[in-house]
C-alpha cells in the first residue's frame, strides 16, 4: 500500500462565516489512481475541492500534499507545489489564444524547461496543437475541457483535480475526456474527479467518496461502491423523490 | 461678544442643517437604495438656479427674473431637480453601478460649465444676485433674521426627515432595502427593481434641489463656484462619517463635518499669514479627506450605523 | 469648417488615449471607477516641470532640440514624471485601496477614490498655487501641412511619442508574462490564481503601468496646452468617456475612444468655441450608454 499524496482531513469550509457548506468531509488521493467524489446536487463537492485549491476559506481541518501542510498556502502557490485544479466553468481564458493559455501556466517553471513542456503537452493533446493561435473562447465545449486540463497538466503536477469535466458535453466528448484521464493516470498523476455522472465516473475510478450535506456518506473502492445498494439508493432515491 | 457668538452659532447651524437636507437626499439614494451619485453638487445647483431665476426681479440680458413668490421657486426647484434626476436615472440605472457614478459626475461637470458660460441663462461667472429672502422685512435685524431662518431650515429638515423615516418603514422602504441587499431576490419576488430605484433616485435628487433653493434664498446670491465637486465630496463625507443608511447619522454627520470644515477654515484664518491664506484654504479638503479615510478604515459603518 | 480640428483632435486624442489605457486597465482589474487617475496626470506634469526647471538651472545652456520647444531637460523630466506616476499609484494603493479592498464593497472604493483625488489636487494646489505654468514660454511657429492644416512641431512629437508608448504597451500586454498575467487576471481572477498568478502582484503592476502612462500624458498635455493643478481633474470626463466608448478592459478600445473623443472635442471647439469642450465628452458618454453600453470593443454583455 502506498501512502496517499493528497489528504484533506475533516475539512470545514464555506462562503460566509458561520455558514459551513463542507462540514467535516475527508478525502485522500494516491498517485496513479483516479479518486472520484460523488454526491447529489448541492452536497458541497465543488466547495470541497475549491477549498483544497485554496479558493474557499477553510475554517478548520488540515490539507497535506506529500506530507507538506498546505492548508494556509495562498491559491497561486498550489500549482508550484504540484497541485493543479480545473474549475467546472470558465476554466480557460476565453480572450486569449490556446497557446497563451498554456504559456501563462508554464511560466512557473524555469525558463529552460518551458518550451519543452509546452511541446510535450501539445503532443498529449494533438487537437489543441492544431489550433494554437485560436482564441480559447472559440473552441468547442469538449476542446475547451481539453485545454483546461492541458493548462493544468503543462507543469506536470502530482495531483490533478477536476470539477465535473463531463458537464455539458455530448456523450462522444465525455468518452474522449474520460479516456484522456485514464491516459493521464498512467503517467502517475493522482487524479481527483468530481462527477455527477456516477456510472461513468465509477467505471474509470479506483476509489470513490460519496458526499452528502458536506459530510462523507460512503467511501471505498469504485467497484464496491458501484455494487453497493445504499449508493444506488441514494441516487435512485433522489430520482424517485423528484418524480413524486 | 456673546451676541457675536450667538449670531455665528445660528448662521453656522442654519448652514449645517441645509447640508443635512442634502445629506438626507443622498442617504435615500445611497444609504437606503445603494445608488451612487457623484454629482450631488449638480443637483443642488439645479435647485438653486431654478428657484433664483424664477423669483428674482427682471434682469436685462438674462433669462428668468419673473419675480415669482419664493414658495413657487422652491416647488419648481424640486420639480426641475426631480426631472433631471429622472433623465439620468433612466439612462444609467439599468447599467452597472459605477456607470451611474461616472454619469452623475459628468452631470455635475456639465452643470458647472453651463453655470459658468451660459451667461444669458445663468448670469455666468458672477452668478445671480438679489435673490429674495424669506422674512425680508426683518433683514435689518440681522440676529432675528438669522434665527427665523434657522427655524425655517430646521422645520424643512424635520419635515423631510419625518417623511423619509415614514417611507423607510413603509413597504416601499422595505422593498428598497431588499433591492439593495439582494437584487435578484427582490426581482424574483416580482418587484420591478429598476422602477423602485428610479423612484428613490428621483426623490433624493428632488430633496437636493430643495436644499439648493433654500440655501440660495438664505445667502441672497449664487455663483458657479458654490457648486464645485468639493461640495459633493463634503456631503459624501457627512453621510459616511455620520453613518450611511441612518437618517439621524446623516444629520449628525452634516453638523460634524460642517463644523470641521468651518473650524479648519477659522484655524487657517488665524494661524496662517494673510498672503498665504488662499493657498492654505485648499488644505481644508485634505483635512476632511483624512477624516473620511480614517472613518472608513476604523469605523467603516460610520458613527451611527444603520 | 476646415480640417484643422483633425490635427488638434489627434494630438489631444492621443493624450486622452494614453490616460484612458491606465483607467481601463485599473477598471478591469481592480473593478472600480478610479477617480484618482486624473491626479497621476497632474502630479506627473508638475514633476516634469520641477525636474526640467531644476536641470535648466543647473545647466542653462542645455537648450532645446531643433524645432521643438524643449530639450534634454524635459526628456529627463518626462522620465521622472513617469516614475512619480508609478510611485504615487503604488502609494495610493498601499495606504488606501489595499485596506479598503479587503473590507468594503466596490462603491466605497469609488467614493474613497473621489475623495482622495480631491485631496491630492488640493495638496498640489497648495504647493504650486492655481496659476497655470508652462514648460517653455517660447511661442512655436505652426507649420502648414496642406489642406489648411497647421501643426506645431511639438504636437507632432507628442503624437509620435504617444504612438511609441502605445507600441510599448502593446508589446508588454501581448508578449510578456506580466502583460499576459494582467489580461488573464482581468478576465478571470480566480482562474488566474489557480494558474499560479499572484493577484497582488498583478494589481501592483496595473497601478504602476496606469500611473506611468497617465503621468506621461500629463507631460505631453503640459507641452502642448498648459500645466494647471486642475488639469487631471478636467481630463477625467474625457478619460472615462474614452474608456467606456472603447469598452472597459480593452486597450485598443481605450486608444480608439481617446482619438474619437479628441477629434469630437476639437470639432466641437471649432464649431462652438472652447467654453463647452468638456460637454462633448459627456454627450458621447451618454450616447454610448444609451446605444452601446459595452462600448466598441466591450467583452461581456
Ligand atoms: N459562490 C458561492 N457563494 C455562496 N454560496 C455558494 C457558492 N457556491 C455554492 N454555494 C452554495 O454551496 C452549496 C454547495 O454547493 P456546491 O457547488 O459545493 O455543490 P456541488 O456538490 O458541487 O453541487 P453540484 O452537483 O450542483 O455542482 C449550495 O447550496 C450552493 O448554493
Ligand atoms: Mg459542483
Amino acid at each position: 500500500m502506498t501512502a496517499p499524496i493528497l489528504e484533506a482531513t475533516r475539512i470545514v469550509a464555506g462562503y460566509e462565516p458561520g455558514l459551513p457548506i463542507v462540514r467535516g468531509a475527508s478525502i485522500a488521493a494516491k498517485a496513479g489512481e483516479i479518486t472520484a467524489i460523488l454526491g447529489p446536487n448541492g452536497a458541497g463537492k465543488s466547495t470541497l475541492i475549491k477549498a483544497i485549491a485554496g479558493l474557499v476559506l477553510v475554517s478548520s481541518g488540515k490539507i497535506t500534499l506529500a506530507d507538506a501542510d498546505i492548508t494556509e498556502t495562498p491559491a497561486h502557490q498550489h500549482i508550484r507545489q504540484g497541485l493543479a485544479f480545473v474549475p467546472q466553468t470558465e476554466n480557460v481564458f476565453a480572450g486569449m489564444s490556446v497557446e497563451e493559455n498554456l504559456k501563462i501556466a508554464v511560466h512557473i517553471l524555469p525558463k529552460a524547461a518551458r518550451a519543452d513542456r509546452l511541446e510535450k503537452t501539445f503532443a498529449l493533446f494533438p487537437d489543441l496543437a492544431r489550433q494554437r493561435q485560436l482564441l480559447a473562447g472559440r473552441l468547442s465545449g469538449g476542446q475547451r475541457q481539453m485545454l483546461a486540463a492541458a493548462r493544468a497538466l503543462v507543469v506536470e503536477p502530482r495531483v490533478l483535480m477536476l470539477d465535473e469535466p463531463s458537464a455539458g458535453l455530448s456523450p462522444k466528448f465525455v468518452a474522449s475526456v474520460f479516456a484522456k484521464l485514464v491516459e493521464i493516470r498512467q503517467i502517475g498523476v493522482a487524479i481527483v474527479l468530481v462527477e455527477q455522472n456516477v456510472r461513468a465516473a465509477l467505471a474509470i475510478a479506483d476509489r470513490a467518496y460519496v458526499l452528502v450535506e458536506g459530510e462523507n456518506r460512503h467511501e471505498g473502492t469504485a467497484r464496491d461502491l458501484a455494487n453497493d445498494p445504499n449508493v444506488a439508493a441514494l441516487y435512485f432515491g433522489a430520482h424517485t423523490e423528484r418524480a413524486a | 461678544m456673546i451676541l457675536d457668538i450667538f449670531a455665528y452659532g445660528t448662521f453656522f447651524l442654519a448652514t449645517a442643517l441645509t447640508y443635512a437636507i442634502v445629506c438626507l437626499g443622498l442617504n435615500l439614494q445611497w444609504g437606503q437604495t445603494g445608488l451612487f451619485n457623484v454629482g450631488v453638487a449638480g443637483f443642488v445647483a439645479i435647485g438653486a438656479y431654478t428657484s433664483a431665476l424664477l423669483t428674482t426681479p427682471a434682469t436685462p440680458g438674462r433669462f428668468g427674473g419673473y419675480g415669482l413668490p419664493i414658495a413657487v421657486g422652491w416647488i419648481l426647484a424640486i420639480v426641475v431637480a426631480a426631472a433631471a434626476s429622472w433623465c439620468v436615472g433612466k439612462i444609467t440605472l439599468r447599467l452597472r453601478a459605477d456607470y451611474l457614478a461616472i454619469t452623475t459626475f459628468g452631470v455635475a461637470v456639465v452643470i458647472q460649465l453651463v453655470a459658468l458660460n451660459a451667461e444669458p441663462l445663468t448670469g455666468g461667472p458672477f452668478g445671480i444676485g438679489f435673490i429674495p429672502r424669506p422674512f425680508a422685512s426683518l433683514a435689518e435685524q440681522v440676529a432675528l433674521y438669522d434665527v427665523l431662518h434657522l427655524l425655517l431650515v430646521a422645520a424643512v429638515l424635520a419635515a423631510v426627515y419625518l417623511v423619509l423615516e415614514r417611507l423607510a418603514g413603509s413597504p416601499w422602504g422595505r422593498v428598497l432595502g431588499a433591492i439593495r441587499e439582494d437584487e435578484e431576490a427582490a426581482v424574483s419576488l416580482g418587484k420591478d427593481a429598476n422602477g423602485f430605484r428610479l423612484q428613490a433616485f428621483v426623490l433624493g435628487g428632488a430633496i437636493m434641489g430643495l436644499a439648493g433653493a433654500i440655501q440660495a434664498h438664505f445667502i441672497g446670491f449664487i455663483a458657479p463656484e458654490n457648486y464645485l465637486p468639493a461640495l459633493t465630496f463634503q456631503v459624501w463625507a457627512m453621510l459616511i462619517i455620520g453613518g450611511s443608511g441612518n437618517n439621524r447619522g446623516a444629520i449628525l454627520g452634516a453638523i460634524l463635518v460642517w463644523g470641521l470644515w468651518s473650524f479648519s477654515g477659522a484655524a487657517i484664518g488665524s494661524l496662517v499669514p494673510a498672503d498665504f491664506q488662499a493657498r492654505a484654504a485648499t488644505l481644508r479638503i485634505v483635512v476632511v479627506g483624512l477624516a473620511l479615510v480614517s472613518i472608513l478604515l476604523w469605523r467603516p459603518r460610520g458613527l451611527l450605523p444603520e | 469648417m476646415n480640417l484643422q480640428f483633425v490635427a488638434d483632435g489627434l494630438a489631444m486624442g492621443a493624450m486622452i488615449g494614453l490616460g484612458a489605457i491606465g483607467l481601463t486597465l485599473t477598471y478591469s482589474i481592480l473593478r472600480f471607477a478610479n477617480f484618482v487617475h486624473g491626479e497621476f496626470i497632474a502630479w506627473g506634469a508638475y514633476t516634469g516641470l520641477v525636474v526640467a526647471n531644476g536641470l535648466i538651472v543647473l545647466s542653462p545652456k542645455s537648450g532645446s532640440f531643433g524645432p521643438f520647444s524643449f530639450g534634454w531637460a524635459l526628456l529627463i523630466g518626462l522620465f521622472a514624471a513617469m516614475l512619480c506616476g508609478v510611485a504615487l499609484a503604488l502609494l495610493v494603493d498601499k495606504f488606501a485601496f489595499k485596506q479598503l479592498r479587503m473590507q468594503s464593497n466596490t462603491i466605497v472604493l469609488v467614493i474613497a477614490s473621489f475623495g482622495l483625488s480631491l485631496a491630492l489636487r488640493s495638496l498640489l494646489e497648495f504647493f504650486v498655487t492655481s496659476q497655470p505654468a508652462y514648460y517653455s514660454r517660447d511661442i512655436q511657429m505652426a507649420v502648414p501641412l496642406g489642406l489648411g492644416v497647421r501643426v506645431t512641431p511639438d504636437q507632432l512629437l507628442v503624437l509620435a511619442l504617444a504612438a511609441g508608448l502605445l507600441v510599448v504597451v502593446h508589446v508588454i500586454l501581448t508578449r510578456t508574462h506580466a502583460g499576459r498575467a494582467m489580461r488573464a487576471f482581468s478576465e478571470n481572477p480566480l482562474l488566474a490564481e489557480v494558474a499560479g498568478i499572484d493577484g497582488a502582484a498583478v494589481v501592483r503592476m496595473t497601478w504602476a503601468l496606469g500611473g506611468a502612462l497617465a503621468a506621461a500624458s500629463g507631460v505631453m498635455l503640459g507641452i502642448t496646452v498648459q500645466i494647471r493643478p486642475t488639469m487631471g481633474f478636467d481630463m477625467l470626463l474625457p478619460l472615462f468617456a474614452a474608456a467606456i466608448l472603447g469598452g472597459i478592459g480593452s486597450v485598443p478600445g481605450a486608444v480608439m475612444g481617446g482619438l474619437i473623443i479628441g477629434l469630437a472635442e476639437a470639432g466641437g471647439v471649432q464649431l462652438f468655441g472652447g467654453s463647452y469642450r468638456a460637454a462633448v465628452a459627456f454627450l458621447i458618454l451618454i450616447a454610448v450608454l444609451l446605444v452601446r453600453p459595452n462600448g466598441l470593443f466591450g467583452r461581456r454583455p
